[in-house]
């Protein structure tokens, strides 16, 4: 009788080979995914940050030229809109998605009717690709068939709306479509922070006296912040990764006008034949990924390792 | 009894508090109303839209009630509009998203399940790290594959193929359906795998006699998030396939992408109806996975 931990003990020398083989089944069904994993992770941006190094053009070369691609791509008028773009965007974005997935949170968790149909609307979006999305609403910003010619047809006819029509507002048009299509993201997440809120702590909030609003304020939201935080992060990620929406939406236009990086890694590497400048750019996406995304891994780990302590 | 009740109608406090009541009852269904309007107005519109005429649309504009009702446009969306050249329709982009997201949301799952098993049941010296590891996919843009995919597709001979893009989206998914299952499989008890080890089960009988029969709530969530992700993806379509070979997403930029001349957008909303609808039958008849998905994707 084997009086195995659960850890797989290391076999000894002397063990049979079937034995040893069995020992080393857990590992083998690991092996292929984590020899993928690896590839795709490590393998694939080393290769992609040498290509950033190389002058590649329209074909990977690899004569090193150092961080020339760098240095032409921050020089770059259309780079410098990509990423002031992905600032606005990600500033709006975030906070404005997160405002209505607030609201639309706190309204629900008021014990309304039919929770699960509101639940449904407010989030089929999500399901549903940005090429859809995107498609969708250039028609709706379209100013001859679409919410314009719509609204003057009521009677206003003077009436202005054609975002995508115009280089300085075409970005406002992907702001809201984005916050159209994930505020709903945001609601589920407060929702579930809102039910998970102890309700003794809210019982005692409202025995001191306290009203509905400020309950809220001082003591539900408080205790839900790491959600905020969570949001937050995952949207900025969205925002830096953003390519199929405005791919769908505008196309990047009018002119250059609503470039994201995605958008211009694209461009570069197949429209262009601007490999190692593409690779560049890539490379300038994982590098603002990390900025957001290795801080807050750290930030989870030490407050598990609190809670671990003080628990 | 009616003492209090005429007090309370006396009592100005009371009264109130009543009108506070309803009216902050009125304000909470009015706000949701007018939200779930604006959430819904697309997508009417783009159904009434597939069901009206091209004349009543270029006339009217887009968004108006269907004077009409017929099901041309979508046989056109699905079966014999032109996109540059070929008079196809979606029907050819449709099975390719399907023979795509199919095979590649199977084998994902089923190499998430068995890594997970692993990684909460079987673990060895240095696999929480080889985990962290693999959780690393979970956060890379796709744009920094790009280019070595283009030369792994063209050494296999898989470029410009469905499976070139099986292959892709097994690799991308398998951290996320491991990190579904390996979260999930860590709340099964212990002890329940130690009894049957020493009942003298071995790795494969224990995962198929204990941890299948135990898994269909988190492979139904990650069957459905795997699903939806790779059928809604675009960028790798449109980078690795062309013409005949695109799946839906890629086909429907290409089709709307089309000149500037009167847009059939009674065809082109039926086509964009047509690539919505798989994720969006999921999400309606498996919302409750959906969103549990959602949840357990993000917090983590």
């Amino acid at each position: 009788m084997s009086t195995h931990d659960l850890t797989v003990p290391v076999a000894a020398p002397s063990a049979p080979w079937r034995q040893r083989l069995g020992t080393m089944v857990p590992i083998l069904v690991l092996a292929p995914s984590l020899a993928a994993s690896f590839v795709y992770v490590f393998v694939f941006t080393l290769w992609t940050l040498y290509l950033s190094l190389s002058s590649s053009s329209l074909m990977p070369t690899y004569g090193f030229v150092g961080l020339d691609n760098y240095a032409s791509l921050w020089a770059n008028r259309r780079w410098n809109i990509a990423y002031t773009n992905l600032f606005l965007f990600s500033g709006f974005y975030i906070v404005g998605s997160m405002a209505i997935g607030l609201l639309l949170a706190i309204l629900i968790d008021q014990r309304v009717r039919g929770e699960a149909v509101w639940r449904t609307i407010f989030l089929y979006p999500l399901a549903v690709s940005f090429i859809v999305t995107g498609t969708v609403w250039s028609w709706l910003y379209n100013p001859v068939d679409g919410i314009q010619a719509f609204v003057r047809g009521l009677g206003w006819t003077d009436f202005s709306f054609a975002l995508t029509a115009n280089r300085n507002t075409a970005i406002y048009a992907v702001i809201i479509t984005g916050i159209w299509q994930s505020s709903g993201f945001a609601m589920a997440l407060f929702l579930a922070g809102l039910r998970s809120v102890d309700p003794d702590l809210i019982k005692a909030a409202q025995i001191d006296g306290a009203t509905v609003s400020r309950t809220y304020r001082k003591v539900i939201l408080p205790t839900i912040a790491p959600i905020f935080l969570a949001v937050a992060v995952i949207q900025i990620q969205f925002a830096i990764k953003t390519f199929d929406l405005v791919a769908a939406l505008t196309r990047g236009g009018p002119g250059v006008s609503t470039t994201f990086p995605a958008i211009y890694v694209y461009d570069l590497m197949f429209q262009r034949g601007q490999i190692g400048e593409g690779a560049a750019a890539a490379m300038m996406m994982l590098a603002a990924l990390a900025v957001v995304l290795v801080p807050y891994s750290l930030w989870i780990v030490w407050r598990r390792r609190a809670e671990g302590r003080n628990g | 009894m009616a003492e209090i009740a005429a007090n309370a109608r006396n009592d100005p406090e009371a009264a109130a508090a009543t009108r506070r009541y309803f009216w902050n009852r009125f304000l909470v269904y009015a706000v949701l109303t007018l939200f779930a309007v604006i959430y819904l107005a697309p997508l009417l519109v783009v159904v009434f839209n597939s069901l009206r005429e091209q004349s009543d649309i270029a006339r009217n504009g887009l968004i108006s009630l269907p004077r009409s009702f017929r099901l041309d446009a979508w046989a056109q969306a699905w079966g014999t509009y032109c996109v540059s050249g070929t008079c196809e329709g979606m029907k050819r982009n449709f099975f390719n998203s399907l023979w795509m997201t199919i095979p590649a949301t199977l084998i994902s799952t089923l190499l998430g399940a068995m890594n997970g098993y692993v990684l909460s049941k079987w673990r060895f010296k240095g696999s929480e790290i080889l985990f962290n590891l693999m959780l690393l996919g979970v956060f890379m843009p796709g744009q920094i594959s790009l280019m070595p995919w283009a030369f792994l597709l063209g050494k296999l001979g898989l470029t410009n193929s469905t499976y070139g893009l099986v292959l892709i989206h097994v690799v991308q998914g398998v951290s996320f359906t491991t990190l579904f299952c390996r979260n999930f499989y860590v709340s099964i008890p212990d002890d329940l795998i130690k009894a049957a080890r020493i009942d003298g089960a071995g790795f494969w009988r224990i995962f198929r006699k204990i941890i299948l029969p135990l898994s269909p709530p988190i492979l139904i969530v990650t069957v459905i998030w795997q699903f939806t992700g790779i059928w809604n993806e675009y960028l790798f379509g449109v980078v690795f396939t062309s013409g005949q070979q695109q799946p839906i997403t890629a086909a429907l930029v290409a089709l709307t992408a089309g000149g500037t001349t009167a847009r059939a957008y009674d065809v082109m909303s039926a086509a964009v109806l047509i690539g919505a609808l798989p994720p969006l039958l999921i999400y309606l008849f498996g919302g409750k996975y959906f969103v549990r998905g959602l949840t357990q994707g993000a917090i983590k």
